[in-house]
């Protein structure tokens, strides 16, 4: 497989994040290179999820800095970040569940939405036909998931599995640089976890988009991403290509280790 | 037959006015989980304001029609609530986020303090006219189908129409434009309205400007019916048992929860009346919203309330 990575478009350096005394994160550094599938794995409680959200600007690390294309954020924020272009998705799956599929999907262009509040009001020409071009990509975005006929169902009463395409398709009706996937394949079948890695690959391979993805399951995820990094109690205890990541004594002893 | 279409007909009137303030409530319940307490001030507050402006400005700008001085009243009004939402979230709401459902529902007391303090001391303490030029006189109508016809308020009448139609717009508007459908995500979920950049600031200003809005229409409406006085701040304590009755979540839920108190109090007023003593308007909605508190506490289309344990 050869593959072609740029320089690196996200770096995050000696990040540490506490609660209250409990250290979650400690002197984290990694980076993250243009168009690549990164992975960040480790074993429960290992600081996964809370790397995601310090990356998304959900919490704010009391050290270190994330460095986005050049650009030091020391105080990130999920508002921030999207503008920034990192879109991302819900382990437990934050879906607006009352809004129909395409609803949602709608309203994850809205960061690219010009028309004010007054021309949507007066239903105007050109907040109209903004209105429909937005509508045209997020109509992409749904055959690309091959979801056309959910498009009108309210999200909430379709099946786990589907609600996790749809999530994903919010986040890429943003046309993100940056994906963040957190725990995608979590609570499906093999069959939807099939599916699921398929869109990953063909995203990454069709829009050329970066993706950061976390994952409990370290089977799957060793198939399909670029670089890992390997997390445990709140630690970076491996970082390096799946083979090398694979064959690191710290990282097999963390996932068959006595203490977990 | 003609008697008691004539009392249901007054009672869905009256009912889609407590539609209008519940309306209110569950806006900004929606969008900022915020029971706002200040509803029934912002009422006040602005049919103080255009009462005020209606009488200042054929002064201010020499105008006589009273149509061209009650718009520019309205649009004066209207603005002056969008500084208030606006004034809130900067001052108040922005430095509570996260904060629990308690300690907000104190601060929008406070804000209802402060919004009957203020209107007073610009606006005088008096009891104040509006006069949209609402029709006053009742008509007939339906002669032919009933015995004596129906007898129906004009005033309500219109009233109840400008509130379908504000009801209908509003729906349309939340439905149809970029910006209802984010409100409507920040609804659902703020975490995940955050992540799509939803700027949650900005939809707070816009729902608050909504509710304000709202509060404008049916202050006049009110006000013109009663005429505008501090006793206009608790009518909108009538918004409450709708509320509890359609579930405070759900904008249909507060349109067919005022509906079905409005019609509830003037058919218990009028058929349980002579039974058990007059007086049933005054405490009907609350018995009733007591009964659903007990059995239905999530309102007739509220969402369940789950906690995780």
């Amino acid at each position: 497989m050869s593959r072609e990575f740029g320089d690196a478009i996200l770096d995050l350096r000696h990040v540490s994040l506490a609660f209250g005394g409990v250290k979650a994160l400690t002197d984290i550094s990694f980076d993250v290179r243009e168009h690549e599938i990164r992975a960040i794995i480790g074993p429960n409680g290992a600081g996964k999820s809370s790397m995601l959200n310090v990356i998304n600007g959900v919490y704010r690390p009391q050290q270190g800095e994330i460095i986005l294309r050049g650009q030091r954020f020391t105080r990130m924020s999920p508002y921030k970040a999207a503008r920034a272009g990192i879109s991302r998705t819900f382990q437990n799956i934050a879906l607006f569940k009352g809004m129909s599929v395409i609803d949602n999907l709608m309203a994850g262009r809205n960061l690219k939405i010009r028309s004010n509040l007054l021309q949507q009001a007066f239903w105007w020409g050109p907040a109209r036909r903004e209105e429909l071009a937005h509508r045209a990509k997020v109509e992409e975005v749904i055959d690309f998931l091959e979801i056309q006929h959910i498009r009108r169902t309210p999200v909430g009463r379709l099946p786990y599995g589907l609600q996790k395409r749809v999530d994903l398709g919010r986040a890429l009706a943003m046309e993100p640089n940056i994906l963040l996937l957190d725990e995608p394949m979590a609570g499906m079948n093999v069959e939807e976890k099939q599916d699921m890695c398929r869109f990953i690959l063909d995203v990454n391979d069709q829009f050329g988009t970066t993706i950061v993805l976390i994952e409990h399951d370290m089977g799957v995820v060793m198939d399909i991403s670029d670089r890992v990094v390997v997390l445990d109690y709140g630690r970076k205890i491996g970082d390096g290509i799946p083979d090398d990541v694979r064959a690191n004594p710290d990282v097999i002893s963390a996932y068959l280790g006595a203490s977990h | 037959m003609g008697f008691f279409i004539e009392t249901l007909i007054g009672g869905l009137m009256a009912g889609m006015l407590y539609s209008l303030v519940a309306l209110g409530f569950v806006l900004i319940f929606k969008a900022s989980g915020v029971f706002n307490f200040a509803q029934g001030a912002m009422v006040l507050f602005a049919a103080l304001a255009m009462a005020r402006f209606a009488a200042w400005i054929p002064g201010w700008l020499g105008i006589d029609s009273l149509w061209l001085a009650n718009g520019i009243a309205f649009v004066l009004s209207g603005a002056l609530m969008f500084v208030v939402a606006w004034l809130i979230e900067r001052l108040v709401l922005r430095h509570l986020v996260n904060q629990d459902g308690a300690t907000l529902l104190m601060a929008t007391l406070g804000i209802a303090y402060v919004l009957e303090g203020i209107g007073s001391s610009i606006f005088g303490s008096d009891i104040y006219k509006i006069d949209v030029g609402m029709p006053k006189e009742p008509v007939m109508i339906l002669e032919g189908s009933f015995e004596g016809g129906l007898l129906i308020n004009k005033e309500d009448f219109v009233a109840a129409l400008i509130a379908a139609l504000l009801v209908g717009l509003l729906s349309l508007f939340f439905q149809k434009t970029a910006t209802g459908r984010a409100l409507r995500a920040v609804a659902d979920d703020h975490q995940a309205a955050q992540s799509v950049g939803i700027p949650l600031n900005r939809i707070w200003v816009i729902v608050w400007c909504v509710a304000g809005l709202v509060a404008l229409v049916a202050g006049i409406i009110w006000g013109s019916k009663l005429g505008v006085q501090f006793s206009l701040a608790t009518v909108a304590l009538r918004g409450l048992p709708v509320v509890i009755l359609g579930g405070l979540t759900s904008i249909p839920g507060a349109i067919i929860g005022g509906l079905i108190i409005g019609v509830g109090e003037k058919l218990s007023e009028v058929y349980l009346g002579p039974l058990i003593g007059d007086g049933i308007e005054i405490w009907f909605a609350y018995q009733l919203a007591l009964l659903f508190l007990l059995f239905r506490p999530q309102g007739l289309f509220g969402e369940k309330i789950i906690d995780r344990v």
